[in-house]
């Protein structure tokens, strides 16, 4: 009975009520029916149109004020003081330091409780618990982490430092690295499984030398994610890392660029403000390039099963 | 010999195992502990203001840290009305792209633009801050503003939602860059679940003469009515939590005002504003106090939208 009703091709059935009927207010029906189809087409039409809108503008400003304000001493020097020269390497390599350890912390911490839900997650509390909470600190307000981390670590050691802000980014890190893994971990076929253990192989080798590895470009996928997010992120750093001038190690302030943008942009000199927009620049082009890294290799992975 | 090594191996492998599984049950169980760890700090931090100031909190519209006197009205307006501006644009337009993107794209323009929209998504939010303060809010304080003031601002009942001084800055531009934010967010949800209505459903409803927004409207809407609210739910959450886009453009006011273009302030900026600066023992309390808040509203949202995603699967199971 359905599947009379399905064959035929929509377009076709579409076009079979377009017949002019026999009177004019079923003709009248008709255009109006498809009038408001034609409305809403257009409106829907107009609303992508509108998004783009908003990207192609932001994009296009970012690149004329960034490329303005970019120039070799950003690359070379420290931040300045106002009315002075300088650059945005000790921010650069301070975002880089940060992200870098928020990521060795985060990482590991996700895989693992990515592991439990997609392998031992089938039975009991745990996991279903999990899962929820996960989904929620995946959008939960990064600001609030900085506040979790300002208590518990800044508060305890005394002062502001880099480690701070590692933790505070790693905690942004682990729900991203906790989804993927565990939905590329649900992707491996069972079989695979099944044959692993078929041969003897204990469950810790079947997961991290047969399942882990086959979802391998998955995983990583999600680390790449887990890194774009957290290398554009400002408001966990603005209690934790703070800000710094100069060079500094993990353990005091430490310069990054979301901070020093921030604090560049909302200052009244222009030279600062040219600097704010070649690191807004800056961030942006490796945050978008993460993401389009990622998705090429999210895309490699589906292809080839 | 041979047999008492296989036995001795196998129960390494063993032990080895209930390991792993202890390891990895440990993290699952830290991600859990995570959420209640920033609960209870988060208590701990804003005692000091939850004793001082009890339920007064939550009702007074003072903010004054040189008499350490605080209530938390005007941030927590802030935040909702900010994000009530963003959700009223931003979910027509999220609705109208995902149609676009399911309906009427076409297949070789359907990877491209969504993944344009999922990189309005990637873009950090403080370059909507930047953007919005320095090219924005120029533009809509010396054009569009003083129109809407003219024209909008005399009428009845609505009127004095658009008063006061034309600076580009304020609640209204903060609704209105968080709503460019979200749209990425809840289109690609609605889009997703727009996707998972049967073909065969959708077909039958065409077979019937319906057109493609009649289809919409009555077939795919009432199968995906709970992921759509869910996708919304989402975006409220990413909305009231959001923090550097409205810094810079909401104005940063502690005053409340009705009008919609006057400066405010809102939870997230509250905090990324004073926090560094705070002095006072209740100045600070206050503020974790306000994070507290911001944390249990986006919770309860955030819940809410994940139940009725789970719910749209399990029909989706059910009728498949």
């Amino acid at each position: 009975m359905t599947t009379t009703l399905t064959a035929r091709s929509p377009n076709t059935d579409r076009t079979m009520s377009a017949r002019p009927s026999k009177n004019s207010r079923n003709n009248a029906i008709y255009a109006r029916r498809r009038f408001v189809n034609g409305f809403n087409m257009t409106a829907s039409l107009l609303a992508m149109g509108f998004g783009l809108f908003w990207l192609a503008w932001i994009l296009y400003t970012l690149l004329v004020h960034g490329l303005a304000g970019m120039s070799v001493d950003v690359f070379t020097k420290i931040t300045p003081p106002p009315g002075s020269e300088g650059g945005l390497i000790n921010a650069i390599a301070g975002s880089l330091k940060m992200t870098f350890f928020g990521t060795l912390l985060g990482t590991p911490i996700g895989i693992l409780a990515g592991v439990y839900l997609a392998e031992f997650g089938e039975r009991g509390w745990l996991a279903p618990a999990t899962r929820f909470i996960n989904d929620i600190l995946l959008s939960a307000p990064s600001i609030v982490i900085g506040l979790f981390i300002y208590e518990m670590y800044v508060v305890t050691m005394g002062h502001f430092s880099g480690w701070a802000g590692a933790l505070a980014l790693s905690l942004l890190v682990i729900p991203v690295v906790v989804r993927t893994t565990e939905n590329m971990l649900r992707l491996v076929p069972n079989s695979l499984r099944e044959a692993a253990i078929a041969l003897g192989a204990p469950q810790w080798k079947v997961t991290m030398y047969v399942t882990l590895r086959s979802a391998k470009a998955g995983v990583i996928t999600g680390i790449l994610l887990a890194v774009a997010r957290i290398s554009g992120e400002t408001a966990p750093l603005l209690f934790t890392a703070l800000n710094n001038q100069f060079w500094s190690g993990m353990n005091q302030p430490m310069a990054n660029l979301p901070i020093v943008i921030f604090q560049f942009a909302m200052s009244p000199y222009e030279d600062w403000h040219a600097l704010a927009w070649a690191g807004a620049l800056l961030i942006t082009l490796s945050v978008l390039t993460l993401n389009i890294v990622a998705r090429w290799l999210g895309s490699q992975k589906s292809q080839s099963h | 010999m041979e047999k008492l090594s296989n036995s001795a191996n196998l129960k390494r492998q063993m032990m080895l195992d209930s390991l792993f599984r202890m390891t990895t049950r440990f993290f699952a169980f830290l991600v859990l502990a995570l959420l209640v760890g920033i609960l209870i700090s988060l208590v701990i931090g804003a005692m000091p203001s939850i004793r001082h100031f009890g339920w007064g909190f939550l009702t007074s519209t003072e903010w004054d840290p040189v008499t350490e006197n605080f209530g938390a009205v005007v941030p927590i307006f802030g935040t909702l009305v900010t994000s009530f501006i963003a959700l009223l644009i931003g979910v027509p337009v999220s609705f109208g792209i995902a149609i676009f993107l399911t309906e009427i794209c076409p297949p070789l323009l359907k990877r491209p633009l969504g993944i344009a929209v999922e990189l309005l998504a990637g873009i950090p939010s403080i370059i909507y801050g930047m953007w919005g303060l320095f090219v924005f809010a120029p533009l809509f304080g010396d054009h569009v503003q003083p129109w809407i003031m003219e024209n909008l601002g005399e009428w009845p009942l609505i009127g004095f939602l658009f008063q006061g001084a034309p600076m580009g800055i304020g609640i209204f531009t903060a609704g209105l860059i968080l709503a460019i934010m979200v749209i990425p967010f809840i289109a690609s949800v609605m889009r997703d679940v727009f996707e998972v209505v049967p073909p065969m459903l959708k077909e039958s409803a065409y077979g019937l003469g319906g057109t493609t927004w009649e289809v919409i409207r009555n077939v795919v809407l009432p199968y995906t009515k709970t992921g759509v609210i869910g996708g919304i739910m989402l975006g409220l959450g990413r909305a009231l939590g959001e923090t550097m886009a409205v810094t810079f453009v909401i104005g940063n006011s502690t005053n409340l005002s009705s009008s919609l273009f006057d400066p405010g302030n809102s939870i997230a900026s509250a905090l990324a504003n004073e926090f560094a600066e705070a002095t006072g023992e209740f100045h600070m309390a206050a503020l974790i106090e306000l994070g507290l808040i911001l944390f249990f509203i986006t919770f309860v949202v955030l819940s809410c939208s994940k139940l009725l995603l789970l719910q749209l699967k399990k029909q989706e199971g059910r009728n498949s």
